[in-house]
């Protein structure tokens, strides 16, 4: 399921609302998700998951066309676990 | 700090113009929707965000870590996420700037 299906679902049961105040809706959760992370806090949904930070160290890399050493610096990548909701229901679906 | 759905309803209000609860109602819906989708087997791709991909991972042998016990842990389905090149730079400018 891409965003655009995403939206098109939502439209259909939020009949309330027009398709382009659920396009705005999405691109506002979106954002707002991502500038949580991007300013280094976390992201807490009960019974769906929960986004944070991992560091990961400074390394070594290699340029792999030159083979050449360059240095890496350390950095942090999003990360998510899965809520017991969602990890439940999941495992549950695969099994129907 | 960490963002809730709370501040995601109030961002919808502040932000979209929706009434409080529909911007609550709106926010339940946009985690079922992706819950339902996964539920049902489908991957879930966000641009700029990231994707939420099923594994199904074989049966392999555990241990209860507390008394050592050798028990087997069962196949399941699990969910990943994979943040998008979007999120992923914007991330890392964060550590830029805390360093």
């Amino acid at each position: 399921m891409t965003k655009s299906e995403l939206i098109e679902r939502m439209a259909g049961e939020q009949n309330h609302l027009s398709q382009a105040d659920v396009e705005l809706a999405v691109r506002c959760i979106l954002e707002q998700m991502s500038r949580a992370l991007s300013e280094g806090d976390r992201i807490e949904i009960r019974g769906f998951g929960s986004f944070s930070l991992h560091y990961r160290p400074p390394r070594m890399g290699r340029n792999p066309r030159t083979g050449e050493s360059v240095a890496l610096p350390g950095k942090y990548v999003p990360h998510f676990k899965p809520g017991k909701a969602l990890r439940e229901r999941v495992n549950e679906g695969a099994s129907d | 700090m960490s963002l809730t759905k709370a501040d995601l309803a109030s961002a919808l209000f502040d932000e979209v113009g929706l009434n409080k609860r529909e911007a609550k109602e709106f926010v339940d819906a946009w985690f079922e929707t992706i819950r339902q989708a996964l539920e049902d087997g489908d991957h879930v791709k966000l641009s700029g965000f990231g994707n939420f991909q099923l594994r199904d991972k074989n049966q392999r042998p555990g241990r209860n870590p507390k008394t050592g016990e050798e028990i087997p842990i069962s196949a399941r389905r699990v969910v990943t996420f994979k943040p998008g090149q979007k999120l992923r730079a914007r991330v890392e400018a964060y550590a830029g700037s805390a360093e």
